[in-house]
C-alpha cells in the first residue's frame, strides 16, 4: 500500500470530476467497511479515495409518492431505526440488521454493499426482490438501472469509468406486499453466508400476484431466480406450490465448493431457505 | 466440598478481589507485544514461502537492499548453523537445529508461510515493499498434509537427514519422527474374555489457539553483544533460552522483557520473530520490531495437531473395563513433537484399565510446527475414548455416569505410564454431575419447532506440570508488599499468586502488589503453561511469604531486644507473646527496620500437581434441514483442587469449554491439496462468538491436591478436553448419528442424515 489522496466532495458534479480524473485508480468511500479493508489487503492499487458522505443526496432518506429513496451511503442503522421503513419493508430491514455487527452497521450502507458486488452480499438479494432501482451519476448526468443488473461478477459492478451510485429507489406497494431475507451461517453472527435467499410476495384475492426470489452465495453474483418466482404467480400459496418454487430455486443455484460450504449443502440450503423466506413473507402480509 | 490440608478458614483465598492488572487492561493502558516503541526503531518484515514443501535454490535480496528506506536484509545465512541437540524440558523442548530452522528456513521450506528472509526498514510499508522485492527461487516438492499421506509408502520425506525413533530403533527417511508404546497387563487375554468390544477411529482436524494478539518480537543488539528482547510470551525464560540457542549466545547476554499477553493457550511458548529482529538489529544497531498479521499467525504458528486416533475397549458382562487399546497418530507439523507422550498419558486417564496398550506416532506433515494448545493432545485422544465409552453405554443401556463411576480412576489407580494416581477428584466430579440441575433437567423442554435435541456427556483429564518458579517479596515502608515474579500473566495469575502471599501474611490481596519482571530481575521461572502457574509460582509465593514473616520476626527481635521465639506474627501484626506492650503493625516494622529493609525470596522445583479432571454435559438443538447445531445448555464440572480466585477458575472452565465447542462444531484448517490453508482469517476460521454459546454453567469441585499447601491444582487445561466428545455424543443422542470427524459442521450433519435415510 502506498500513500494516496483523500477527497471529500460536496456535490455530485464535483465527485464525478474527481472519479473521472482518476479512473480505476480511485474508489468511493461510503462506510469504508469493505474499501478500507480491501485497500489495506492490497486488493487494488489506489491513488485516490473519494469520500461521498458529504454529498447530501448520498445520505438522505426520503419518501416520494411512488418510492422510498435512500442515499447510497446511508448507514444500515438509519434504515432500521426508521419506524416507517421497518413497517413497510421488513425484508430490507432483515438485511440491514444482518450486515456485520452493530459497529459495522453504524457505518456500512446497502449502497456500498451493492457496489462491492460480493456474491454472498447480505443486502443485494433483498434489493432485488423489492425491485429496487439504482440511480447512478456520471459525467453525462444521472441514469437508472434495475438493481439486478448492477452485479457483473465477483467484485465487479456495472458502473462505468467515473460513475458512482447516488441512491437506491424502492417502489412503494400496497399492504399486500412483503418480503423476507434469510441466510445460512454455521455461527449466529459475524459470519458470511453459505447460502442465502430473499423472497417477496404480493397477494391479490388469495393468490400470489407477484413474486420475486433472489439467491446469494450460489453463483458469481447474487441471482434473480425469475424462473422460480414465476412458478407461483397466479397460484395459491400452498405448501405444495411453495415446494415447487423452492425446488426450482435449488435447480437455478450453481454454487462452488469451498471452505464455506459444499455444492450439495448449498443447493439443499437454497431449497430450505426459499421455503422459509416465502413463508415468512406470506406471514408478514398476513397469510 | 472437601476441606483443604491446612484446614482453616481462609481470609483471602476463595474471595474474588479485582485483579491487580485489571484497571490497566480495561482502560487500554496495558502494553502488549506490539505496543513497544523505542527511539530510532525500525520495522521488520519477513518473506514467507508460498509453498508447503520446497527446496530453496537461491535467494536474491539485491533489489530489496537498494530500496530507499531499507536498512538491512537477512536470510538464514545470518543465523548460526546448530546441531541436532535436544534442549529444554516440558512444553518448550525440541532440537536446537529444528528450533532455528523453524525461525528461518535454511535450505528447505516445510510449510506455507515458513520464513525465508527478513528485512528492516524505516516504516512498515517500506518493509513490506522491500520484502516483496526479495526473489526466492524454489524447487517445488509434493507436500504431505495429513497423517495418512505422511505414513503412506513412497510419501515425500520432510527431513531426509533426521534420525527417527521407532520403538527404540533408529530409522531414517521416515515421516514418523517417533513411535512410542506403553503396555500394561495382558491385553489379548482381556479382549478374549470381554463380553463386548467396541472400536472407533476419529479424525481430528488441525486447529489454532486463536489468541487475539498476533505475535511480535522487538530486539536491540548492542555493541557489547547483549541482546534485549521485548515480546508477548508465556515464558520469558523460555524465550531467553530459545533466543540464546538460535543466536548461539550465552543466556546472560540475552534479557527478555515480557509484555502483556493477549492470549496464548500454549501457542505463545515457541519463538518466531525474536531472533529475526535481533539479527536485523545487529546489522543496523537500531531497535527492530517485527509483527505478524492474522494470516501469518494461522499460516505459521501454533497450531494444535490434527490426526487420527483409534480406540478399542473391551468390557465384561458387569460393565467393568477389561482391556483397552489405542493407536494415536498426531500431526507434529513441520518439526517433531506432537505431544504423543501426553496423548498416551491422557487417553485412558479417566478409567481403571487393568490391561492396556498404547501405540503413539509423532507424524511429520507440511503444516506449521504444532505448538501446545491447552492440554496438548488430550482433547484429540479423549474424542476417541469418550466416543467408545458412549457407544458402549448406548449398546448396553448403561447410564453414562454410572458406567464411568464403575470404572473410575481414583487414588491408587495405575496410570498408562506407570505411576499410580495420588488424590484425584474424578469420582467427585461424576457425582456432582449426577446431582447437577442440568443432568436432572428435562432435555426436551421448549425445543424450537422442527428441531431435534440431544444430550451428551464426556470426561477429560490433564496432568498439570510442576517445574521451577521464583518469587521475591519486599516490605514497603507503608506496610504493603511488593511481589516480584517471572510468570507472565495469561489468566489472572498475578491475582492468584498475590492472594497466596496475602493469605500467609494475613493481609488483604490488594496490599500485595505483584509485578511480572524481566529475566534479569527474578530467578528462573518456567513457562505459564501446563496449568502450573498458580500451583508452582503460587507455592513459591507461599514460601517467600513465610520467609518474610521470619524476617519480620527477626527484625522485631532486634528492635525489642528479645528472643525470636518470644515473638509471634499474625494478620499483619508482629507482637511479643508475653508483653502486650510490644506490638507493631507491618507499617511500623517496615519504617526503618534494624539491619536493613525486609525482603525475602523463594524458589521451587515441583512435581506434577496431581492431575485435574473435568466432566461436561452438553445439550444441543439441531436443525435437520440445514445441519445447524446450537448449544442450548452446557455445564462444566471440574475438580479444581482449591479455587484461589473462584471467578478466574470459572473463567478458565468457561473459556476451555468455549474453545472445545469451537473444535467440535466449526474450527478446522481447511487445506488445499497443495498444502495451503484457505481459511486463514477469523471470517472463515469459525471460532464460536458470544451468540454461539449459552451461559456455560460451572460446578467447581474442590478435592485438594496433596502437593500444595492450599491444595491447588491446575485448572486451565482440563476444560478443553471433554467438549468435543460431549458434543459428538449429544449429536448421536439427537440424531442417532456417530460423527467421527471434526468439525461436526452443518454439511457433515446433513450428509450423514442423507446417508442414514
Amino acid at each position: 500500500m502506498h500513500p494516496f489522496n483523500y477527497y471529500a466532495p460536496e456535490s455530485i458534479e464535483e465527485a464525478s470530476k474527481i472519479l473521472e480524473k482518476y479512473g480505476e485508480k480511485a474508489k468511493c468511500l461510503a462506510g469504508g467497511t469493505d474499501v478500507l479493508v480491501q485497500t489495506r489487503g492490497e486488493k487494488f492499487d489506489l491513488d485516490a479515495i473519494v469520500d461521498v458522505k458529504k454529498i447530501p443526496e448520498l445520505t438522505e432518506l426520503k419518501w416520494t409518492d411512488s418510492h422510498l429513496v435512500f442515499g447510497a451511503a446511508t448507514p444500515c442503522y438509519v434504515l432500521y431505526e426508521d419506524p416507517k421503513v421497518c413497517e413497510k419493508f421488513p425484508g430490507i430491514i432483515d438485511s440491514a440488521f444482518l450486515i456485520g455487527g452493530i459497529q459495522i452497521q453504524s457505518r456500512a450502507s446497502l449502497g456500498g454493499n451493492l457496489c462491492n458486488a460480493s456474491p454472498s452480499a447480505d443486502g443485494i438479494c433483498s434489493l432485488i426482490v423489492h425491485e429496487a432501482i439504482c440511480v447512478i451519476a456520471g459525467s453525462s448526468g444521472l441514469r437508472e438501472i434495475p438493481v439486478e443488473e448492477m452485479c457483473q461478477g465477483p467484485g465487479r459492478n456495472a458502473l462505468e469509468n467515473g460513475e458512482f451510485l447516488v441512491s437506491i429507489k424502492i417502489p412503494l406497494k400496497d399492504n399486500k406486499f412483503s418480503a423476507s431475507y434469510e441466510r445460512f451461517i454455521p455461527r449466529n453472527e459475524m459470519d458470511i453466508a453459505v447460502a442465502a435467499v430473499a423472497s417477496s410476495v404480493e397477494m391479490q384475492d388469495g393468490k400470489v400476484s407477484s413474486c420475486r426470489i433472489a439467491l446469494a452465495a450460489v453463483g458469481p453474483t447474487p441471482i434473480y431466480a425469475q424462473a422460480a418466482s414465476e412458478l407461483i404467480i397466479g397460484k395459491e400459496p400452498t405448501e405444495d406450490n411453495i415446494k415447487i418454487v423452492s425446488e426450482k430455486a435449488k435447480e437455478i443455484a450453481s454454487p462452488i465448493a469451498d471452505m464455506r460450504g459444499t455444492i450439495e449443502h448449498r443447493k439443499d440450503l437454497i431449497e430450505v431457505l426459499t421455503r422459509r423466506t416465502i413463508s415468512k413473507a406470506l406471514e408478514r402480509v398476513g397469510v | 466440598m472437601v476441606s483443604t490440608p491446612e484446614n482453616k478458614n481462609y481470609k483471602v483465598i476463595g474471595t474474588r478481589p479485582i485483579r491487580h492488572d485489571g484497571y490497566d487492561k480495561v482502560t487500554g493502558r496495558a502494553q502488549y507485544g506490539a505496543d513497544i516503541k523505542l527511539p530510532g526503531m525500525l520495522i521488520g518484515a519477513v518473506v514467507r514461502s508460498p509453498h508447503a514443501h520446497a527446496r530453496i535454490k537461491s535467494i536474491d535480496t539485491s533489489e530489496a537492499e537498494r530500496l530507499d528506506g531499507v536498512f538491512a536484509v537477512m536470510t538464514a545465512k545470518d543465523l548460526p548453523r546448530l546441531g541436532d541437540v535436544v534442549r529444554g524440558n516440558s512444553e518448550e523442548s525440541g532440537s536446537e537445529k529444528h528450533l532455528s530452522e523453524n525461525v528461518m528456513a535454511f535450505d528447505k521450506v516445510l510449510y506455507k508461510g515458513h520464513v525465508v528472509a527478513g528485512v528492516a526498514a524505516k516504516d512498515q510499508n517500506t518493509a513490506f515493499e522491500a520484502a516483496k522485492k526479495i526473489k526466492v527461487d524454489y524447487e517445488i516438492l509434493k507436500p504431505v498434509i495429513d497423517v495418512d499421506q505422511a505414513m503412506s509408502k513412497d510419501a515425500p520425506i520432510l527431513h531426509e537427514d533426521y534420525t527417527c525413533d521407532h520403538l527404540g530403533k533408529e530409522v531414517k527417511n521416515s515421516n514418523v519422527a517417533a513411535h512410542v508404546r506403553h503396555e500394561n497387563g495382558d491385553l489379548e487375554n482381556g479382549f478374549d474374555k470381554a463380553d463386548l468390544v467396541v472400536e472407533k477411529e476419529v479424525d481430528m482436524q488441525t486447529v489454532h489457539q486463536g489468541y487475539i494478539e498476533p505475535h511480535s518480537g522487538t530486539a536491540v543488539w548492542d555493541e557489547e553483544d547483549r541482546v534485549k528482547v521485548w515480546t508477548s510470551t508465556q515464558g520469558s525464560f523460555a524465550v531467553r533460552d530459545s533466543v540464546s540457542k538460535v543466536l548461539d549466545l550465552d543466556v546472560s547476554r540475552v534479557k527478555v522483557t515480557p509484555m502483556e499477553i493477549g492470549g496464548g493457550f500454549g501457542g505463545k511458548i515457541p519463538i518466531y520473530l525474536e531472533p529475526i529482529s535481533a539479527v536485523l538489529s545487529r546489522k543496523t544497531r537500531r531497535p527492530v520490531k517485527t509483527m505478524m498479521s492474522r494470516t501469518d499467525v494461522f499460516d505459521a504458528t501454533g497450531p494444535g495437531p490434527g490426526g487420527k486416533v483409534k480406540v478399542k475397549i473391551g468390557i465384561d458382562a458387569d460393565g467393568k473395563i477389561l482391556a483397552a487399546y489405542a493407536d494415536i497418530r498426531l500431526e507434529a507439523g513441520a518439526y517433531p513433537e506432537a505431544f504423543i507422550e501426553a496423548a498416551a498419558k491422557c487417553v485412558f486417564s479417566c478409567y481403571d484399565v487393568p490391561a492396556m496398550k498404547i501405540d503413539a506416532y509423532d507424524v511429520l506433515v507440511n503444516k506449521p510446527s504444532s505448538a501446545p494448545y491447552r492440554a496438548p493432545a488430550s482433547p484429540q485422544v479423549a474424542f476417541a475414548t469418550e466416543t467408545v465409552v458412549d457407544e458402549i453405554c448406548k449398546i448396553k443401556g448403561y447410564d453414562p455416569i454410572d458406567f464411568r463411576l464403575l470404572n473410575v480412576a481414583e487414588k491408587g489407580t495405575r496410570t498408562a505410564l506407570g505411576p499410580k494416581y495420588r488424590t484425584i477428584g474424578l469420582k467427585e466430579c461424576l457425582e456432582a454431575a449426577k446431582k447437577s440441575d442440568h443432568w436432572k433437567s428435562n432435555l426436551n423442554s421448549n425445543p424450537k419447532t422442527g428441531k431435534k435435541r440431544g444430550r451428551g456427556i464426556a470426561s477429560g483429564y490433564w496432568f498439570n506440570i510442576g517445574f521451577k518458579s521464583s518469587v521475591n517479596l519486599s516490605l514497603n515502608p507503608d506496610g504493603k508488599v511488593a511481589l516480584i515474579e517471572g510468570s507472565t500473566d495469561i489468566g489472572g495469575s498475578r491475582a492468584s499468586i498475590a492472594m497466596q502471599a496475602a493469605e500467609v501474611l494475613g493481609i488483604p490481596a490488594e496490599d500485595v502488589r505483584p509485578s511480572v519482571v524481566d529475566t534479569d530481575s527474578i530467578g528462573i521461572t518456567d513457562v505459564t503453561g501446563g496449568s502450573r502457574t498458580t500451583y508452582a509460582t503460587g507455592y513459591a509465593a507461599y514460601n517467600a511469604a513465610h520467609k518474610l514473616i521470619e524476617e519480620i520476626i527477626e527484625k522485631a527481635a532486634l528492635k525489642w531486644d528479645i528472643s525470636k521465639d518470644q515473638i509471634e506474627y499474625s494478620d499483619g501484626v508482629v507482637k511479643s507473646k508475653t508483653d502486650s506492650e510490644l506490638k507493631m503493625t507491618l507499617k511500623e516494622i517496615a519504617d526503618d527496620p534494624p539491619g536493613g529493609p525486609i525482603v525475602s525470596s523463594a524458589s521451587v522445583d515441583l512435581e506434577e500437581a496431581g492431575g485435574g479432571f473435568a466432566v461436561h454435559i452438553a445439550d444441543l438443538e439441531i436443525d435437520e434441514e440445514t445441519g445447524k447445531t446450537d448449544v442450548v445448555n452446557y455445564t462444566a464440572i471440574q475438580d479444581v483442587g482449591k479455587a484461589i480466585h473462584p471467578s478466574y477458575v470459572e473463567g478458565q472452565m468457561q473459556g476451555g469449554a468455549a474453545q472445545g465447542i469451537g473444535w467440535a462444531l466449526n474450527e478446522e484448517y481447511f487445506m488445499s491439496d497443495d498444502g495451503v490453508m484457505l481459511n486463514s482469517s477469523y471470517l472463515d476460521y469459525r471460532m464460536p462468538i458470544a451468540l454461539d454459546l449459552p451461559m456455560i454453567n460451572t460446578i467447581m469441585v474442590e478435592v485438594p491436591s496433596e502437593e500444595h499447601p492450599y491444595g491447588v491444582r491446575g485448572v486451565g487445561e482440563p476444560p478443553i478436553v471433554p467438549p468435543v466428545p460431549a458434543i459428538g455424543n449429544a449429536i448421536n443422542d439427537a440424531l442417532g448419528l456417530r460423527l467421527l470427524s471434526t468439525p461436526m459442521k452443518p454439511s457433515r450433519i446433513t450428509e450423514a442424515l442423507k446417508r442414514k435415510k
